[in-house]
């Protein structure tokens, strides 16, 4: 792994620009993940477009900028990485993405592909099977009433369903969320948490190399599905293994911080835990509300493929522009009340899973997954209350919780 | 300025000032049309902004593309041979008048 092998593009001595606000925040800092909220407040007042001096990358915060980003692929490119690693100058710590980090027209045929692999037409075919599991998952932390929000519950009701969909073998498993943890590590400056993740990365990759293969996947499951399209020709059969891959490195973490937020968010405001118990089909947007409060995504990056300008400020090219999607998920220029959580707000909009031709492609699993164990909490659970510290867990990507202590009383 | 009109499952009609160039989708949600949800943001990956195009406009639409077609497939509500997502269903003043008919249900 080259890990270690940094290029001048992005230190600290970069020349910045003029006329940009200069701010000396680190967004992959441990300050920084214990409180985002005031310096993503920071940020987008400082100006629509700033300059971070600690990795020498332009930063948006603001919900207009960061929208007008997402939604120019060709000058703000994914095929350069979409962490601080900029792939025409290193090489990338694994091979690189054929969908994330790739642009169109490459990436117009591998996203057809997975599009449909999870489309709504898939959800119905999965929607019982995940329905049933979340309840059998609540009627049994109601018997233990209090328990680990994030073990027991975040973790380990997409564990109980989202393999499974896959398609993968029991054993190995346990690689799972190491191997997700890191792939969103690497996605940071190469700070302690991305170094030691990379150091320690071996045998989660050979885990996830091995599981990506045809002959390690169940039929009918999403990794089945996926070389099927091969066999079809949409993709190669190289592809094929590439693109199980970013279903195994994107599809369990995210999950996992999505339900840790929407827990989190009941645990903390029971007026709203209240409402969506009087009205369970709010359980759906009580999820998609979790992901605009938390942004369990926090950031990614673009590269610019040519000088640019943005909102007034010029870029030039080959510079990393890093997207705050949790500050703009709270901008008030774009949602009334951004910093209360509110299970009736209409959601559509946000950038929780981004925007435009990257957007995520496993939302509808994400949602299905949220709602159906939300609708299970809104009929059999009463009350949420916080019985333990609360510990957050430190990630240069993702926002969630190391442990939330909790304890249900039954409905 | 267009001004279209969303027909509700009990018939109710609510009538809405569309800006240019923007989706009918864009539209509803702005004037909040409840029959709209769209999850996706209008990104073409949910199908909850389903609705039926009213008889005789059908055929001013611009045709539909591969992904939308795919997507109605997995939509909740039954498809028929006028539904549409009105995500891509960009309005201008040439849609004036245009009435859409919303779904039983989107999810
Ligand atoms: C709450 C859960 C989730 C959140 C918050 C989330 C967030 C995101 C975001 C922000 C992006 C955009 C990346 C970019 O613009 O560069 C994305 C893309 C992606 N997501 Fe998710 N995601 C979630 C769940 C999932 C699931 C369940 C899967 C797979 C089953 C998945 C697979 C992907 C893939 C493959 C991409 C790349 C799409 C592309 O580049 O076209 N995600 N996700
Ligand atoms: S808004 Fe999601 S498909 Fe139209």
């Amino acid at each position: 792994m080259s890990a270690t092998s940094r290029i001048d593009s992005a230190t600290p001595e970069r020349s910045a620009p003029a006329g940009v606000p200069h701010l000396d925040v680190d967004p992959f800092s441990t300050e920084f993940f214990e409180d985002p909220h005031r310096i993503h407040d920071v940020l987008r007042e400082a100006g629509p477009v700033v300059w971070l001096e600690k990795w020498g990358v332009y930063g948006v915060a603001r919900f207009a900028e960061v929208h007008a980003v997402l939604n120019d692929p060709l000058t703000f490119c994914s095929s350069r990485g979409v962490g601080l690693s900029d792939f025409a100058k290193e090489k990338p710590w694994r091979p690189q993405s054929i969908i994330l980090e790739a642009d169109p027209p490459a990436h117009t045929r591998t996203r057809s592909v997975l599009a449909q692999v999870l489309s709504p037409t898939a959800m119905k075919q999965v929607r019982e099977h995940f329905t049933a599991m979340a309840a059998a998952k609540v009627d049994e932390l109601l018997t233990r009433r209090s328990f680990d929000a994030v073990a027991d519950l975040a973790e380990a009701y997409p564990l109980s369903v989202f393999p499974d969909a896959m398609g993968l073998k029991q054993e190995g498993r346990e690689n799972l969320l190491p191997y997700a943890s890191l792939v969103f590590n690497a996605f940071g400056p190469p700070n302690q948490l991305r170094q030691e993740a990379i150091e320690r990365s071996a045998p989660h990759q050979a885990y996830v190399a091995a599981q990506c293969q045809r002959e390690n996947l169940t039929p009918g499951g999403f990794g089945a599905c996926i070389h099927a399209r091969a066999d079809a020709g949409d993709i190669t059969a190289e592809e094929a293994p590439l693109l199980v891959r970013s279903l195994l490195s994107a599809g369990l973490d995210t999950t996992v911080n999505g339900i840790g937020a929407a827990m989190y968010c009941l645990a903390r405001f029971p007026d709203q835990l209240a409402l969506l118990r009087s009205d369970p089909t709010l359980a759906r947007n009580a999820f998609e509300e979790a992901i605009r409060f938390e942004s369990p995504v926090q950031t990614f990056f673009r590269t610019t493929t040519r000088e640019v300008e943005l909102a007034g400020y010029r870029i030039g090219e080959g510079e990393k522009v890093l997207m705050f999607l949790g500050a703009a998920n709270r901008d008030p220029r774009r949602w009334e009340n951004p910093d209360r959580y509110d299970v009736t707000r209409r959601t559509s909009g946000h950038v929780g899973f981004g925007s435009g031709i990257h957007m995520c492609v496993g939302q509808l699993v994400a949602r299905l997954e949220g709602e159906v164990m939300l609708a299970a909490i809104a009929r059999k659970v009463a009350s949420i209350e916080i019985s333990g510290p609360v510990k957050r867990r430190y990630n240069n990507t993702l926002r969630g919780l190391e442990s939330l202590p909790i304890t249900i009383s039954p409905a | 300025m267009p001004s279209i009109t969303f027909v509700h499952p009990d018939g109710r009609p609510q009538r809405i000032d569309a800006r240019d160039g923007e989706s009918a989708m864009q539209a509803a949600t702005r004037h909040d049309v409840g029959g709209i949800l769209a999850e996706c943001g209008g990104n073409a990956m949910c199908a909850t902004c389903h609705v039926y195009v009213d008889e005789g406009w059908l055929a001013r639409l611009p045709a539909m593309g591969g992904d939308e077609d795919a997507l109605l497939d997995g939509a909740a509500a039954e498809r028929r041979a006028n539904s549409r997502l009105s995500c891509q269903i960009k309005l201008a003043t040439d849609l004036d008048g245009l009435v859409l008919n919303l779904p039983d249900r989107q999810l």
